[in-house]
């Protein structure tokens, strides 16, 4: 069943492309606005690189948030999930994963020809993607407890933003932290750990209270 | 055998019914009546599991629903107002989909012989997006004929059908109750069905 949820998920990504498409162009156009504006000095720009990278990654993938549960939830296909007799984590569960697939592991792909344009060495890009790939299914996983709190309300974008966003402050810092360590040349291993960590965690505990969160929504 | 002992359902400050008490056994008919806003849905989405009473419990086999869980869920198929069909899907992945992730997976062939069934055969392949109201519901319905569920709850499943789609619905309840299953139907309209047992609940 799991495995069917993922793969329903994709399809039906793959069939509303533009949407995907979206937060890719959102991501490349926001990191690609600082070298633009900030000017060409390569030490700034190495400088302002990971912060920024990771900040563009945040908001992108908070673009995307409203899609893991909400068209599930207008056309009644949550509550039948719900209903469903696996327990209600496996179905969040499937359902981060894809959202994952469809909306961050694109940013992933695509965040180290971004990084060029910073001047970043081929370890820091290589950082940049190892954080990436570690950080970003914690944004898709603590983003869905606060998808599930807000669908049906009338602005759930903004709201999301509000709840979800400070909650994302600790892989920020531990993701910019590793990729800061690798331009300045110490090692990235401590931050990564910590991004590891982060992960394990609120892969066990976010998924139980998005299904908390989901029979209140769908209630 | 399902048991529903005194429950209050609280709709915002609007109580909308109170202590209300039956019980249905294998092979019985609860046919669920009421004007619009007199709670038959918000009834079935606390017999579902789905919503949460105000007061009072409801019992499958002696056990608390809440209690049982994913056992509970597994005997129950609901279909609600909402089809739960996805657009962009076409018909037959909408069927082969939905009854997978529900745990029993089918083959193409199957598949068609279920929508032969419900007569969306021609349609297999389109997108639910371009089938009209009628169609997507006979969709909805073969999700009960693919689940081992033994209790049906049902909310206006003669909403939107044709005459034909009608007797079809009708024919799959009566079916379902012949094996020995529960179906709790609100309607509007008159079933007429020839259950082993029937009773008729009405909310006021």
């Amino acid at each position: 069943m799991f495995g069917w949820l993922v793969w329903r998920d994709l399809i039906l990504a793959w069939r509303r492309r533009a949407d995907v498409l979206a937060t890719l162009f959102f991501f490349i156009i926001v990191v690609s606005l600082f070298p633009l504006g900030i000017g060409p000095e390569r030490e700034t720009l190495r400088t302002i690189a990971p912060g920024v990278v990771w900040v563009a990654a945040l908001l992108a993938s908070m673009l995307s948030l409203g899609r893991i549960f909400g068209n599930d939830y207008q056309d009644g296909t949550l509550e039948q999930l719900l209903l469903t007799p696996q327990p209600a984590y496996l179905v969040v569960l499937a359902k981060v994963l894809a959202h994952w697939i469809v909306a961050e592991l694109p940013l992933v792909v695509i965040a180290p020809v971004l990084g060029l344009q910073f001047g970043l060495s081929q370890n820091g890009l290589a950082i940049v993607v190892v954080s990436l790939l570690l950080g970003t299914p914690v944004l898709s996983v603590i983003g869905s407890v606060g998808a599930a709190l807000t669908l049906g309300l009338r602005a759930a974008n903004v709201l999301v933003a509000l709840l979800v966003l400070p909650l994302y402050i600790p892989v920020l810092i531990f993701g910019s932290g590793a990729v800061q360590a690798s331009v300045t040349g110490s090692s990235p291993q401590a931050w990564l750990l910590l991004l590891g960590a982060t992960l394990i965690v609120s892969l066990v505990f976010a998924p139980w209270a998005t299904s908390a969160a989901l029979r209140i929504s769908v209630e | 055998m399902l048991e529903v002992i005194n429950l209050t359902c609280v709709r915002g400050t609007r109580r909308l019914f109170k202590e209300l008490s039956f019980s249905a056994e294998s092979g019985e008919l609860v046919e669920l009546r009421g004007p619009n806003g007199s709670g038959k849905t918000s009834l079935l989405r606390i017999l579902c599991g789905l919503a949460m009473p105000a007061a009072g419990e409801v019992r499958w086999n002696g056990t608390r629903i809440r209690s049982l869980g994913e056992e509970y869920r597994g005997s129950v198929a609901y279909l609600g107002h909402q089809n739960a069909v996805k657009d962009e899907l076409t018909a037959i992945e909408n069927l082969r989909i939905s009854s997978a992730v529900c745990g029993s997976a089918l083959d193409k062939k199957e598949a068609q012989e279920i929508l032969k069934r419900v007569g969306l055969t021609q349609q297999q392949n389109l997108p639910a997006r371009v089938l009209s109201a009628g169609q997507r519901r006979r969709l909805a319905m073969t999700r009960l004929l693919t689940s081992k569920a033994r209790l049906w709850i049902l909310d206006e499943v003669l909403t939107s059908l044709d005459d034909a789609a009608m007797n079809l619905s009708r024919e799959f309840i009566s079916e379902h109750l012949k094996q020995d299953g529960i179906a709790i139907v609100a309607t509007h309209q008159d079933l007429s069905l020839a259950a082993p047992r029937f009773q008729r609940l009405q909310l006021s």
